[in-house]
Order: C-alpha cells, then structure tokens, then sequence
C-alpha cells in the first residue's frame, strides 16, 4: 500500500530523473503486489508466512527440571517438522521454527508464548508440557488468537478454542485402564496413589468414581508433594491393606524413590500381589527408574515404543536414525509427533494459514499415518485415540497385553465423574 | 521540606542519577519500546522494587535476607486474589460444579469459599494487606529473630527455610491456593479489562511512579540518621548497641520495609503478567532478586534498579538467541560480575566512569561562567563545581538558584 502512494507522488513529477524512479518504484510495487496478493489468499491475518515459508513456535523447557521430560517432545516436533518439509511443507511453504525455552518456569512461559504470537507471529506453537505450563500462555493464546498443540496426557476439565490437545484427557486413560484391571485380574480393591497437584488429584477423583459405580472398593488415597522421596510409611500402609491394585500417579524424580522402594519393601511387581497399575510411567520415565525396577508393573496410555503397527515401526526408524539408537520413545513424544502433523492436516483443509479457518477446520482432521494408529479431532479439540495397557519388561521396554477395540471418545468434562 | 532538607536528601550526584532514570524509564523506553517488551521491562522492574528493598536491608543494614520471595509472593497472591474472585463471577463460572467459586477450588472439591478469601471481595481490604501482611510478617520474623540476636548466615538460612516452606504450603494445599498452576487467568480490576494494550501502558506508568515513590522513601532512609545507624550497625554492631541503641528495632524496621517494598512489586508483577504461581516465591527466585540486588551494586539504590534491569533482559535476549546455552551464559555473566566487580555496576561507575563524567561537566561548567555568567556573583561557580549542570535537567539551576 504505502509503495503505490509513493509511487503516485512521483508520477507526478515532471523532472527526467522520475522517469528511471518511476520504473524502479512501479516494478516494485508491482513484485510486491503480486507477492502479498499470492501470501495474502492463504494469510489474511498477518501471520508470518511468504510465499515459500511458514513460520512455527516451539515452546518447551530444554533447561530447568522439566527439560527432562520435554526434550523427547522438541526432538519429536522436529522431525515432524523435518519430514513435512522434505515432503514439500504446508500448502508449498517450508515450515521454519523458532524455538523458545521456556526454562520450566511458568513465567516464562507465559512471555515466550506472548513473543512468539506478538513479536513473531507464528501461525502455531507446539509446545508446553505441565499443566501449569498450560494454564499459563492460555490467556495468551485466546487473547492474541494463537493455536496451540499440547502433546501431554493431562485432567481435562479444559475445552479451549486456542488449543487442541493431542495427548489423552484423564477418562480416556483411566477407565479403559481400570476396566481391563477389573475384567481380566479379578480386581476388587485399590490403593489410590500420587503427586500432590492437579493432575493426578483429578485422576483419582476419576478413578475412585469408576471403582465406586463398579461396587468396588478404593482402601486408600494419599498424595506427596511433588519430588518426595519417602513412600515407606505409604507402602507399610499398602502392605497392612492388601489392596489388589496400587494405583500409582507419581510423577517426575519421585518415581524412582517409588518403585525402588516398593522392589526393597519386598513387593515383587511381576507376582501381581499387589498388582501395580499406572498411568504417569512412559518408557522415558523407566530410564530413570531402571527396568528392573520396573519389571511387572503395568501402564495404561495410548502409546507404547513397541507398538507393533507398520507406522510405527517407520516411526521409531526415523526418530533412532536422527536422535540415536538408544533413545526411547514415550506415549507424550508420540503425542507431540502428531502435533505438526495434524496442524498440516488443518491447514491443508482450510486451505488457509489462518488460525479461524484452521480452528472451523480441525474437527474432523484424521491421521491414518499416526504412530499410535489411526487418530481423528474431535469437536471437543481432543483426539479420539485407543488405550492400551503395557506390561513392563526389564529392559525398560512395555509388551502391549490389551488395547481398546475401538477409539474412545474424549470426554474433557465427564458428567457423572466430578 | 525545606529546600535545606531537600538538598541535603538529594545531593546534586545523586539528584543526577535519579533524573537520568527517570528519563529512561518515563520517556526514553516507552518511546522506543514497542508495548510487548515495554510490558517485559515492567515485569523486570516489579523485581527492583525487591532489589531496592535488598539494598537497604543487605546494602546497608548488613541483613541478607534469601527469602525475599516471601514477601513478593504475598503482595502478588493478595493481588490475585483479588482479581481472581472478580474472574470467577457465577456467570463465567456456570459449568463448574458450584459456581462462583475460582475454578481450582471447584476442581478440588470444595463447594463453598473459605473464610479467609472472603475480604479479597474488597479492593480497599486487597490494597491495605498489600501493605500490611508483609509488614506484619517481617515484624514476627523479624522480633524472632533480631530480639534473640541472630544474624549473619544464620538469618540468611532461616528465610531461606521460609522460602521453601511457603511454597511447599502453597503447592499442599492447591484447593485454597491452586497449587503449583499458580492462579492463572486473571481479567479485569473493577471491570477495567487489565490485558489490553492500553492496561498495560498504565500500568508500566503506574509500575515505574511506585518505583520512584520507593527510591524516594529508600534515599530518605539511606540519608536520615537511621541509615547512618544502618550502616554503623552493619560494621560495628555491637558498638552500636553499647551507644544505648535498641539494635534489633532498627533490624526489624528495615526488614519490614524491605518486605513491603517486595509485596508492592509482587502485586505489580500479578498485575503486568496475569498471574501468579509458587515458582516465584520459592528458593530460587528469591536467590536470583539477590544477584539482581549483587549485580546493580548493593551499595546503590538506583544501582539495583539497573541491576535487575540488565539481568533481566540479558536472560530474555541469551533465552530468545540460545535457548539451549543460555543458563551458562547467564551463569558466566554472575560469576564475572562477582570476581571482576564485586560491587556491581554501580562500583564499576564509582570507579571509572563517575570521575570522567565529574571531570566533563566541571570542565563544561567552567567554560560557561566564563562565556556568559558575568554577573552572577563569585561564590557560585565554586559551589556549583559538583552539580554537573546538564542542559536537560531543569531541575538543577532551581536547586542552584536556592543556594
């Protein structure tokens, strides 16, 4: 715009020199009025895209406590990444990311999500991992219209038009879980155990609603402050009760205190007396933990390594081949895989950049492609996605004993279970 | 004040200082800054007020306090309190299980408001316990402690502990605090949306007036007999106390104002930033509000004003060009400051730069009287040798005129 005005101005000089100007400024008013026309059909928001490239965020913690955890999502978000571009990109522009760390501090994430969209203006972030972390750039994202990809399995009780979340919301993963306890083990009771914040809290609340409309009988329910290491006291308490099932959302550093010990308290996990289910355990937790620690116990999530489908497989090749033979791969970095993947999806529907359009357009979106099977987003902004119950090995890997026949539907606000 | 009072509060060096500031903070960075960093400076400068609080209290009254954050924390949870029941009206809240309650309450199964929230309701009771819980805190802490004549490394652990507790209790106890997600999603104080642009440069200004009102009341302090007590109490203590002085009254005193000027930053942080979580009232921010305080030079309130300033942005600009190296540039640049210029920035300019800058403006005053001054009387010149006339500071020729 303001390149044509200039450009009137000194049509209406008489002087020889303006004639040369005058060339100079028409074609490029000209290159650029084609250009922005060609950017403008798919970008009518001011997003950063040019004609050969789309600008991303990816906001996680690579420093701080969480860097642990978050680093498998970054590394998945970018081959992801990687792979859309040496198929062509997204709507023929490459995808470049900026990444930003958000230094596990909620803060922080709070003003890098703020750059990205302000400063940046990226056309999506994949990014966050605690709820916290969530909780925080969300007001960001719905005031600035951003849309974020979560990749974290987390308590639901969320339905933002900013973000879609491509982990499990907490049904999904606990009542497929529970019932398979029940139906296959002969579970009649259950000690409810986890870290003191808002996510296994939520959890259980769940759980325990489950086990209750099933007459079943919860005989404990303890939480410890996140990073405690002394679960003594609660494992005497598991072995006075006698529960058929420990319940355990420990998460974090805390897990390896757990497990090893409940191993050195004398429970042998693999004899199933009592039987160990949990859903905060993926195989990056069992590095730390150590697989013989680990032996026995079962996790319900929608994603284990050794998943034995084709996509998979290709799927664990090409994350080995960038990261690393020893790597490991757990449910939340399969879910951050994804994020990329069904953002290209939307847009490629939209037929457009814009976060509105790609917001109408991503109900519906289906990947036959996912690592974890075959996905589809629903209404709710949440995947519809299978649960499978894994069985620990010693050497960190889980053996899929059960999956779900058919997709569950997400649930975020569960009547009947708050 | 009397104008004696006045230059004996604001000697002409410093006067300098504090206008220099003004005019970076009012004028210089509104107009450079677009309203997304002028936002992030506003956030680093709700931890000066915590630094300038540091240099009283460590600078001068020898107290290291390492849990600052406690403090902090209290005027910024007071504050989101406040804006969290504002947010949590029955009709934004109707999904919930009961609503009108804030969501994280609803979450953990409490079904009505405890006690102790009901008086966030008023924004008068919301502002005076801005003020008042930390004051009420530091006196506990501080007749606590400073009656029975602890000090040193002993006190500096001891607020750490607090530190640490706070946060475990806030963390335990998420249905009345919302735990470690903090209270998030905080919109409007008395229906003024505070996420807009325009909230936002009102409350940078807002930000950067209590600031000063802060600098002011801390020069009054460093200049006032009781900060020449501060400073004797910090290199002889107990010949202070063998003088007749109550030592540990003028301990505690500091300390609450230390607190109260942290609890005035933290209300100003929930504010700019829109929430507020545990993760800055723990440990380790309270550590970090000490290196600010380190940084800027613990001698120097405006030093810390800057300190907090330039520690803050390099962490933003190190995190946005090296997201995975940056803690280690950070941690290279503390630990050059610590070795190299033990006492900050503002030593760095007492040394090297405040002798130049002396010399310059003598020499520019000198050249003056002699181009234009005539007629004004003989005495003045000499006098006027320090004032370092800027041509842009209007203040200074009042402050001569009087003399």
């Amino acid at each position: 715009m303001k390149m044509i005005k200039h450009n009137r101005l000194h049509l209406g000089r008489p002087a020889k020199a303006a004639s040369t100007w005058k060339k100079c400024l028409l074609t490029l008013a000209a290159s650029l009025a084609i250009g922005s026309a060609h950017a403008a059909d798919v970008n009518t928001t001011g997003l950063a895209v040019t004609d050969t490239t789309v600008k991303v965020g990816i906001l996680h913690s690579v420093t701080g406590t969480m860097a642990i955890s978050e680093t498998g999502s970054v590394q998945a978000e970018k081959l992801a990444i990687d792979q859309i571009n040496a198929m062509g990109g997204v709507l023929g522009r490459k995808i470049e990311f900026i990444q930003e760390d958000g230094a596990s501090d909620w803060p922080t994430f709070a003003e890098k999500s703020k750059k990205l969209l302000v400063n940046d203006k990226v056309a999506a972030v994949f990014g966050c991992w605690t709820s916290a972390s969530r909780k925080a750039v969300l007001p960001i994202f719905e005031q600035y219209n951003g849309m974020l990809y979560y990749p974290t399995f987390y308590e639901g009780l969320e339905q933002s038009p900013n973000v879609i979340y491509t982990g499990q919301e907490a049904t999904q993963q606990i009542i497929a879980g529970i019932d398979w306890v029940v139906k296959t083990k002969g579970a009649k009771s259950f000690y409810l155990l986890g870290s003191d914040y808002i996510w296994p809290r939520t959890s259980n609340k769940i759980a325990r609603k489950h086990i209750e409309k099933l007459g079943l009988s919860v005989v404990g329910e303890e939480y410890y402050p996140l990073g405690h290491t002394q679960f003594n006291s609660v494992i005497n308490k598991i072995k006075l009760k006698k529960p058929d099932v420990i319940y355990a959302i420990v998460v974090g550093g805390s897990n390896v205190a757990f497990y090893k010990q409940l191993k050195a308290a004398g429970i042998d996990m693999t004899k199933e007396k009592p039987l160990v289910l949990t859903i905060s355990v993926t195989e990056d937790e069992i590095l730390g933990i150590g697989g013989e620690n680990m032996v026995g116990a079962y996790a319900a999530m929608k994603y284990f390594q050794s998943l034995p489908n084709d996509n998979n497989k290709k799927f664990v090749a090409d994350f080995k081949a960038k990261y690393g033979k020893d790597i490991v791969i757990g449910d939340v970095t399969q879910a951050a895989y994804l994020g990329p993947w069904l953002w290209k999806a939307a847009v490629e529907k939209a037929g457009s950049f814009d976060i509105d359009k790609v917001r109408a357009a991503s109900p519906g979106i289906e990947l036959t492609t996912a690592p974890e099977g075959y996905v589809k987003v629903h209404p709710n902004h949440h995947l519809w996605s299978k649960t499978r119950i894994g069985h620990a090995r010693t050497d960190g890997q889980y053996d899929v004993v059960f999956e779900t026949k058919d997709l569950i539907e997400p649930d975020p606000f569960p009547k009947g279970y708050q | 004040m009397s104008y004696q009072g006045f230059g004996a509060l604001f000697p002409k060096k410093e006067m300098l200082g504090f206008l220099v500031l003004a005019i970076i903070l009012a004028v210089i960075l509104p107009l450079t800054l677009d309203i997304f960093r002028l936002n992030l400076v506003g956030k680093y400068l709700t931890y000066a007020f915590v630094a300038v609080g540091l240099v009283l209290c460590w600078g001068y009254g020898g107290i290291l306090s390492l849990g600052q954050g406690v403090f902090f924390g209290l005027g910024g949870y007071a504050m989101a309190m406040f804006l969290k029941l504002e947010a949590s009206d029955p009709e934004s809240t109707k999904i919930q299980s009961t609503p009108g309650i804030p969501d994280f309450m609803d979450w953990n199964q409490l079904t009505e408001l405890p006690f102790f929230w009901e008086p966030f309701h008023s924004f008068g009771f919301t502002l005076a316990a801005i003020i008042l819980l930390p004051c009420i805190f530091g006196y506990i802490i501080g007749v606590a402690m400073f009656k029975r004549r602890v000090g040193g490394v002993y006190f500096a652990i001891i607020t750490q502990a607090l530190a640490a507790i706070l946060t475990i209790l806030i963390i335990g106890q998420q249905g009345y605090t919302g735990g470690v997600n903090g209270m998030t999603d905080l919109r409007t104080l008395h229906g003024f949306d505070i996420r807009t642009d325009s909230a936002k440069y009102f409350f940078y200004f807002l930000c950067v007036a209590l600031l000063f009102a802060c600098l002011f009341a801390a020069q009054f302090i460093r200049k006032s007999k009781l900060g020449r007590l501060l400073v004797a109490m910090r290199d002889k203590e107990d010949r202070v106390r063998f003088s007749g002085y109550d030592v540990a009254n003028f301990k505690i005193f500091v300390f609450c104002i230390g607190g109260v000027f942290a609890a005035i930053g933290g209300a100003m942080f929930t504010l700019q930033v829109g929430f507020m979580s545990p993760t800055l009232v723990g440990i380790v921010p309270s550590i970090e509000m000490v290196i600010f305080c380190a940084v800027g030079g613990r001698l120097s309130i405006i030093g810390a004003v800057y300190g907090a300033l330039i520690v803050n942005a390099a962490k933003t600009s190190f995190s946005e060009s090296f997201p995975e190296l940056w803690l280690f540039a950070m941690g290279g640049l503390f630990i050059a400051v610590v070795m190299a210029f033990p006492n900050g920035l503002a030593g760095l300019y007492n040394t090297y730069a405040a002798p130049k800058v002396d010399a310059l403006f003598a020499k520019v005053f000198s050249k003056k009287p002699a181009v234009a001054a005539a007629p004004p009387p003989p005495a003045t010149p000499l006098v006027n040798k320090p004032v370092a006339t800027k041509t842009e500071t209007p203040v200074i020729p009042q402050g001569a005129l009087h003399e």
